[in-house]
Parts: C-alpha cells; sequence; structure tokens
C-alpha cells in the first residue's frame, strides 16, 4: 500500500489545497522551503539538537505495570510525549516549523490553537527564536483553559479571542488563515496539526513522526517485537499520524485512532467525523470527512476535550480509514473522565483529556487480548491544564 | 459559449456589486437587487452564505451568519436569482465557497444555474485543478467559472489562469480578506497590468472598495469596480428598519457618478 501523498498532496481522494488564490504562492514558497529542508542536513542536525537538549527527547516508553495488571489483558506501553517540554507532542512540530521560518526570513508567527497545547508549543519556539507570535483561541476555548492563557501570555506571545461560528478550534482557524493572507510578507503561519492546505499535513506528519521512530525502536528494544496495536486520539490527527506513520508498513501491527465521542450521537454532541452518516467536503484547505448539516455548513462540535473539538480530520487519517488500515472509534466524555482517573490512580500519570481518550479506548481493547500481546498508546500531552475543569466537572457542575 | 459577462463589461467603467443572497430576507433583498440593477450594475455578485467563510472580513461574515440564521441555502439563493432574472437582464455571478456547492451536488448545481438566470460562478477556494475540473461541468451548462488572481500571483500562474478564463478575471486589490481600506493600493494597478498581459478579458477590482474616489481610480486603470462589503454594511446597519433599499441607494449615490444610472446594457436575449 502506498502512504505517500500525490505531488497536489492528495491522498487518494483526500488532501489538496482548496485555498483563496492569494495564498497559493505562500503555500508554494513554504511547500520549497519543506522541500529543501528535507534534504538539508545541517536542518536536521539542528532540529535533533533541538529535540534532544530542549525538549528532551527521546520521550520515554513506559511499560504501565499496574494498569495493565487492572485490566488483565495485554500488555500496555505508553509513549510519554507528556514528558516533552511544554507538557505535550505539539513541541515537536513547532520545533520543525520555526526552523523553517527562520529559514524563510518571517519575523511574525501566528498559530491557532484548541486546548492551548499547541498555543503554548507555539509561543515558546517563539519566545526561543526571538520572533513575535499571535495565537488566535475561540473563546469558549479561552474559557475552558485559562492557565495555557496565562501560559501563552508569560511567553510574550499575544493571545487573541475569536467570537466567531462555535468559538472552537475551527474558528481559530479561519482567523488564523485571515491574519496570514493579510500580513503574507513577514508571517508565518503555525499550523498545528495534520490538516490544512498541502503543504501542511505532510509536513507535521513528518515533524510528529518522531514519536513512532522512536517508539518502534524502544518496543523491539524492549520486547524484541513489534507490538500488537497502536491506539493515539485523533482531533486534527497530528500526534497519531506521528505514531503510526512509521509502522504502516508493518502489515501486522494494528492501529486504532481514538475521535471525541462527546455526549451523543447526534450531531452537535461529538467530533466523531468517522462516524455513522460520515460526509466527505472541504474545511479550511483540504478534502476530508467534515461534519456538516445537509447544506454544507460546518456543523458544531462538542467535546470535554478542547484539542479533539473539530468538525473535520486530517487527510491522511481519512485515507487510512478508507482503506482500512487503521480503524478508528469513539469514546464518550464520560469514558475519557474515567481513563483521566484511571491514569491518575493506577500509574501516577495525569494525562490530558485528549490522551484520556486513547486511554479509554485502550482499557476497552487491552482487556480482550492476551498478556503475550503489547498494546502502545501515545500519552500525546498531560493533563495539568485539565486539572481545574475535570474538578469542576466532578463537583457536579457543567463543564 | 456567449459571454453575457464579457460583453457586459468591455465599455468599461463598470459596476459589479456583491451582496449576501436572501440578506436581510428574500424580499428585501430582491429589492436590493433590482435597485442594483436600476443603478447600472453590469454583472451583480451574489454570495452563497457559508458556515466558515475564511476569504471574507467581518462585515460580510455577519451577513453570511445573518443568512444562515435565517435558514437561507443554496436552493433559496436560487429562486432569488430566479426571480431577480426574471425581469432583469442583469448578469449574475454566484460568489461561493466550494463545500455548499459540494453538498448541494455539482451536477444537480449545473442544471439549475442556467435555469434560474446564473451566467457565471466564483469559487473562492477552488484553484487549480480543482477549479479546471468544475470548469469542465460548468461549461457542458455554458456557465462560465470566473477566476480570481492577487499580488501573490506569479507571472506563470496568471498566465495560466487566464489562458483558461472566462467571463472577466476578478484582481484581489491587496493580500488580504474582504472589507473596506482607506485607499486602493498601488498594487492593484501594478496586478491589472500583469494581467492585461495575458488577456483581453475585462479586468473588475475588488476588495476594499467604499469610496467615491476608490471606484474613479480603478476604473482608471481597470474595466471594473466590485464593491461589496460597503453595500453589505448598510444592509447590515438597516436591520430591523427594513429601509436597507433606501441606504443601499443613498450609499450608491456617493459611491458613483450620476451617468452611470443613465447607463443602461443592451444584451440580446438574455431575460428569463
Amino acid at each position: 500500500m502506498n502512504f505517500e501523498p500525490d505531488k497536489n498532496g492528495y491522498w487518494g481522494e483526500f488532501g489538496g489545497r482548496f485555498v483563496p488564490e492569494t495564498l497559493v504562492a505562500p503555500l508554494d514558497e513554504l511547500h520549497d522551503a519543506f522541500i529543501a529542508s528535507r534534504d538539508d542536513s545541517e536542518f536536521h542536525a539542528e532540529l535533533s539538537h533541538l529535540l534532544k537538549q530542549y525538549s528532551g527527547r527521546p520521550t520515554a516508553l513506559y511499560f504501565a505495570e499496574r494498569l495493565s495488571d487492572e485490566l488483565g489483558g495485554a500488555r500496555i506501553y505508553l509513549k510519554r510525549e507528556d514528558l516533552n517540554h511544554t507538557g505535550s507532542h505539539k513541541i515537536n512540530n513547532c520545533l520543525g516549523q520555526i526552523l523553517l521560518a527562520r529559514r524563510m526570513g518571517k519575523t511574525r508567527i501566528v498559530a491557532e490553537t484548541g486546548a492551548g497545547q499547541h498555543g503554548v508549543a507555539a509561543a515558546t519556539v517563539c519566545a526561543l527564536f526571538g520572533l513575535a507570535c499571535v495565537v488566535y483561541m475561540g473563546s469558549e476555548d479561552i474559557r475552558r483553559q485559562e492557565l495555557n492563557v496565562f501560559r501563552m501570555e508569560l511567553l510574550g506571545a499575544e493571545v487573541r479571542a475569536v467570537d466567531a461560528g462555535s468559538r472552537t478550534l475551527k474558528d481559530a482557524i479561519n482567523e488564523a488563515l485571515r491574519d496570514w493572507v493579510t500580513n503574507i510578507d513577514n508571517t508565518y503561519y503555525l499550523l498545528g496539526s495534520a490538516l490544512g492546505p498541502h503543504p501542511y499535513p505532510l509536513m507535521v506528519r513528518t515533524f510528529q513522526s518522531v514519536i513512532g521512530r522512536e517508539a518502534r525502536a524502544q518496543i523491539l528494544e524492549a520486547t524484541g517485537k513489534l507490538p500488537d496495536l497502536l491506539i493515539a486520539c485523533v482531533g486534527g490527527g497530528s500526534n497519531a499520524i506521528g505514531l503510526f506513520h512509521p509502522f504502516l508498513d508493518d502489515a501486522k501491527v494494528r492501529m486504532a485512532g481514538v475521535e471525541a465521542g462527546g455526549s451523543g450521537t447526534g450531531l452537535g454532541e461529538h467530533a466523531a467525523r468517522f462516524a455513522k452518516g460520515a460526509a466527505v467536503g472541504v474545511l479550511q484547505g483540504t478534502r476530508s470527512y467534515v461534519l456538516q448539516d445537509d447544506d454544507g455548513n460546518i456543523a458544531a462540535t462538542h467535546s470535554v476535550s478542547a484539542g479533539l473539538d473539530y468538525a473535520s480530520v486530517g487527510p491522511e487519517h481519512a485515507h487510512l480509514r478508507d482503506t482500512g488500515r487503521v480503524e478508528y472509534g469513539s469514546v464518550t466524555d464520560l469514558e475519557a473522565l474515567d481513563a483521566f482517573r484511571l491514569l491518575s490512580r493506577t500509574e501516577g500519570i495525569i494525562p490530558a483529556l485528549e490522551s484520556s481518550h486513547a486511554i479509554a479506548f485502550a482499557v476497552k481493547a487491552a482487556a480482550e487480548m492476551t498478556p503475550d500481546q503489547t498494546v502502545v498508546v501515545n500519552v500525546s500531552g498531560r493533563g495539568d491544564k485539565d486539572v481545574d475543569a475535570v474538578r469542576r466537572i466532578l463537583a457536579g457542575g457543567s463543564e | 459559449m456567449t459571454d453575457r459577462i464579457t460583453e457586459n463589461l468591455k465599455a468599461g467603467r463598470g459596476f459589479i456589486p456583491f451582496v449576501t443572497a436572501c440578506d436581510p430576507d428574500d424580499e428585501i433583498s430582491l429589492e436590493i437587487l433590482d435597485l442594483l440593477a436600476g443603478r447600472g450594475a453590469n454583472v451583480i455578485e451574489l454570495g452563497v452564505p457559508f458556515s466558515d467563510p475564511m476569504a471574507d472580513g467581518v462585515v460580510i461574515q455577519r451577513s453570511s451568519q445573518r443568512a444562515l440564521e435565517n435558514g437561507v441555502n443554496l436552493t433559496r439563493v436560487l429562486s432569488l436569482a430566479k426571480r431577480f432574472r426574471a425581469s432583469k437582464d442583469v448578469p449574475v455571478v454566484l460568489f461561493s465557497y466550494l463545500n455548499p456547492l459540494l453538498r448541494f451536488g455539482i451536477e444537480k448545481l449545473c442544471e439549475s444555474a442556467k435555469d434560474c438566470g446564473i451566467d457565471g460562478l466564483l469559487v473562492v477556494d477552488a484553484v487549480d485543478n480543482e477549479a479546471r475540473d468544475l470548469r469542465e461541468k460548468l461549461a457542458e451548462h455554458d456557465v462560465s467559472l470566473i477566476s480570481l488572481v492577487a499580488p501573490t500571483t506569479t507571472d506563470e500562474r496568471l498566465e495560466r489562469i487566464c489562458r483558461e478564463a472566462e467571463g472577466f478575471i476578478y484582481a484581489v486589490s491587496r493580500a488580504g480578506v474582504t472589507g473596506a481600506a482607506g485607499s486602493v493600493s498601488r498594487e492593484a494597478a501594478d496586478l491589472v497590468a500583469r494581467v492585461r498581459k495575458f488577456t483581453t478579458l475585462p479586468v473588475a477590482v475588488g476588495f476594499g472598495v467604499s469610496r467615491r474616489e476608490h471606484v474613479e481610480n480603478i476604473w482608471e486603470f481597470a474595466d471594473a469596480a466590485v464593491v461589496g462589503s460597503a453595500i453589505v454594511a448598510e444592509i447590515e446597519a438597516s436591520v430591523g428598519t427594513r429601509n436597507a433599499a433606501a441606504r443601499v441607494k443613498s450609499l450608491l449615490d456617493q459611491l458613483l457618478p450620476l451617468q452611470k444610472a443613465a447607463h443602461t446594457h443592451k444584451v440580446e436575449g438574455s431575460r428569463l
């Protein structure tokens, strides 16, 4: 099976570049800079140095013995992306893209953020390189993630609230695109997930694949064989594609992407783009599965986790789903909250609510497997940012 | 292919208004379209509301939102166009993002478009291959796909876009989203000059055209001025009062020289 996009950025029928004409030349420029960086050993050396010395890679692959025992099935290994500097996998992509931005001579960075993890990572690399940074964030997400807003401001970024639409990630991306198209001369758009117009999905995957490359070597070292199952949560899908991609050719390795099942199955109650009634559409520069109404307007979504609360999904995931290489499922808000507490209690690791979706799926999957089988779950981020929201929910209020 | 759009813009000093369809409601929207026709619009751009208009500034975002809250969809937009064209022969170009069109069905849209008096389609987020596929399908139904060019468009792309273009070329005056600006950028004149190297089609300039001096300035180097947000802002200001048409009329009185009203168009066999 071929897992590379064609020259126009298509995986099968998914991907491409659906943008206003003004953005075509900047995307071409970005594409050229990205391709040049791929063959540049100096670029790789600098990126490797930063990943190691600044972010603390490689992140651990940790055998979660108590969790595995409690579930009584497969042995569960956790890829600890939460141990990265800034507390999530988002820094991997930000370090790669900030080096590109610098090579392109850009002096101002714009980014979108949902949960705030990408915004914090973007603000961090801008501080590191002394670049101006503007982060767009939906006002609903700002309410949910106050601490991350303050964190970004501490790092010197300007956080701009977006009041349009559902006031979440999708609306923040619209606003970041509007800013970029207005300020293309000096501005670099640091997109945080494996979505958007070509070359973003390919580029983000490239910078996140360090997760899977490390995990592959680590699990071989730990167990002497490849894992039976990989599990990762999928909002846009960057941590998932980062883990999955280096294993795609290993036909015996099963993979599961976990979407946000939210609070119900009705349109607007979840962010499960691949659920029953899934439809293909075009949103924010790419063709993929899109939650939408009968008139083609983008549907509101819901998830307890801001980082999974998005109406579309990265195009490569759409392709992996349709070809059957990766299976996709969803877990509800309540299941994710249970998993959040379960991992905290059994392993002393508080996962992000996004990652809690992957844990919740692992709880179900591992129980049906045997102790000679192994599962790798990506803990894409740490849950400190969610502690306050979870406390409010557990106290009986609505989040 | 008959090109009523090209014909209607050939004389220069053209005026292309944009309004979001059915904003604030179908009846007032029709009244505004009639008024625009009466004030010498050479082509009318009719906006299809979409939930995520990423190329638009706040004024058009809000008009889109208002229309969506009133349940406006492509079916209603087409029906408005049909009613307007039953009595007026001004060419109508649908201005849309791709997703609502895909959901409606491109084939179905092609079949309905001509019947509703739609002469062209402008799809903000379809470029290159995506535009080419769409153009081929539209061509079978005698509907033009209008191309956008921007100051960032390279000469190499301009040549290709102009070679495939139909109707007119929409030149975006500056890098940015739709909405008012202080003056027409120098970039706009440079862009139009570059476009002229590759095509004899009329060139219209839009984005940020909100004052008489903008229109006059654009007429010096381009064939038509596109006015969108300025008109839509008047419609927004009228919400709740039902005097949208009066407000738009007074804006046009400021925006356009008087002789524009007397400038009428005779295009054969075009009325529905």
